[in-house]
């Protein structure tokens, strides 16, 4: 009796307070790192040489940054240098950068897949070069990204738990606060490893579903 | 035929790639309804010369008018003389992310700023030109090379184009496909369609140009009429070459 009381009276809400501020987490992260990504991507390839480079320079840094050491800088450090984020602010910021380094990557990939041909019969209709990214060479390139994408969303929704770090209390950070409290360790992880388990199983199904739905008929899908 | 009909000139035009000179010193003009075909040997400059004429490529040195005003000289404006010139590729190039109709119309929609309505229309009744409008809603990975191949001319005549630019369009499409392909274009030329045309069928050529270009090392060597070619004199290497294609076939 007093096992479930401490699941539904404590475990539960606790969690479940904890899992809200992960999706939220996620929520905030996925659009703009996916924005940011695509600028990033293509900057490198259509940009001109400063472009290119500060790009490339912007990757180069965020993939080789450790998350954990990034989350660090931008809430412990940039005080230093007068800028004060808040614990949320700051995991969101670190999480857009090094999600939008990554998928600037796949994105950057399919572009580069895309044949020249694509592009040409695209110029020779008259469009200039930005349609003929915009309606032409950017939407093959989504859709052959896809499966890194998600990848790369599967990844955001653990790495997340970093947020914890920097004092913001998303599920792993709120299980380990009832853990030590009741020390009960083993059956809290447990429960916030089911609760992951139970996020990225969702993810792969809907992304699952969306890449056949988004999969053009007749070819052959992924790269 | 008179200054006032020229559509297209192209004067003195060079390219290299490299060390590779591919064209040199290309020099005619096209009249309205005029179809004139371009043979030759593998690499001679013969599809380079069809993307200078567009700027897709752009020549080293030499000018290309289309209707008196210089293409050449566009810079930004090159879309729009782009539009007013069709162009259909060796390889379709069709979008493959796109059904056959929005592959036609995309252009309407976006270049033109067609209404959705009138760009739907429009797509329709060019690929109604071309017998593919029951094909309207596949996707070019659906559709045979030369079904393909006809999308991508409704697709160039879609824009209206006062001159079109064919580039080896059956050279990547099995035989028994090449002629569907060829009755469009033929159908194309007796319309009055003006049209450039490069490639190596040569029945095709002689009997659907007004003249017929033999082009070698990036040079024009001979041209004349189909029964010019046939019968005159000084068209000896042209002759060959299309004696040495027909061996072939």
């Amino acid at each position: 009796m007093e096992q479930i009381a401490f699941i539904t009276r404590i475990l539960l809400p606790n969690l479940g307070a904890g899992l809200l501020m992960t999706l939220v987490l996620i929520a905030i992260t996925t659009p703009f790192g996916l924005a940011l990504g695509t600028t990033v991507a293509m900057a490198r390839a259509y940009g001109n040489s400063p472009m290119k480079w500060l790009a490339k320079g912007f990757v180069i840094f965020f993939k080789g940054c450790p998350l954990l050491l990034l989350l660090f800088i931008l809430y412990f450090g940039m005080p230093s240098v007068g800028v004060s984020l808040s614990p949320f602010v700051a995991a969101v910021l670190g999480f857009i950068l090094c999600n939008a380094a990554y998928n600037s990557e796949y994105i950057r990939g399919a572009l580069h897949a895309i044949r020249e041909g694509q592009f040409t019969a695209a110029m020779a209709l008259g469009m200039t070069r930005r349609q003929a990214i915009q309606y032409i060479i950017l939407p093959q390139a989504i859709t052959k990204a896809f499966p890194g994408i998600t990848n790369e969303f599967i990844y955001l929704i653990k790495y997340s738990s970093l947020a914890y770090m920097v004092t913001v209390i998303e599920l792993t950070g709120a299980g380990k606060a009832i853990a030590t409290r009741y020390f009960d360790y083993t059956e809290v992880f447990l429960a916030v490893g089911i609760i992951y388990l139970i996020l990225v199983l969702i993810t792969t199904l809907a992304a699952h579903v969306i890449e056949k739905r988004r999969a053009i008929p007749g070819q052959i899908v992924g790269i | 035929m008179d200054a006032a009909d020229e559509i297209l000139r192209v004067e003195h035009l060079f390219k290299s790639f490299g060390a590779t000179e591919v064209l040199r010193d290309i020099s005619f003009s096209v009249h309205t309804g005029e179809t004139k075909a371009f043979i030759g040997p593998s690499g001679t400059g013969k599809s380079t010369l069809l993307r200078c004429i567009n700027q897709i490529t752009v020549p080293d040195s030499g000018k290309v008018f289309l209707r008196g005003e210089e293409v050449t000289q566009a810079g930004q404006k090159i879309n729009l003389y782009r539009q007013r010139i069709g162009m259909v590729f060796q390889n379709f190039n069709l979008f493959d992310h796109l059904t056959a109709v929005r592959n036609v119309e995309i252009a309407l929609l976006k270049v033109k700023g067609l209404s959705p309505a009138q760009a739907r229309e429009k797509a329709l009744f060019e690929l109604r030109r071309v017998g593919l409008d029951d094909k309207a809603d596949l996707y070019p990975a659906q559709l045979s090379g030369g079904q393909a191949q006809r999308v991508s001319i409704a697709r160039a005549l879609a824009m209206d184009p006062e001159v079109m630019l064919f580039d080896e369009p059956t050279s990547a499409l099995d035989p028994e496909l090449t002629r569907e392909v060829l009755e469009v274009i033929r159908t194309l030329a007796q319309q009055g369609m003006t049209m450039l045309i490069v490639t190596h069928e040569m029945r095709f050529a002689l009997s659907v140009a007004n003249e017929v270009l033999f082009m070698e090392n990036g040079t024009i060597v001979e041209r004349g009429s189909p029964n010019e070619i046939h019968d005159g004199t000084g068209f000896e290497r042209t002759r060959r070459f299309i004696g040495q294609m027909e061996e072939f076939r």
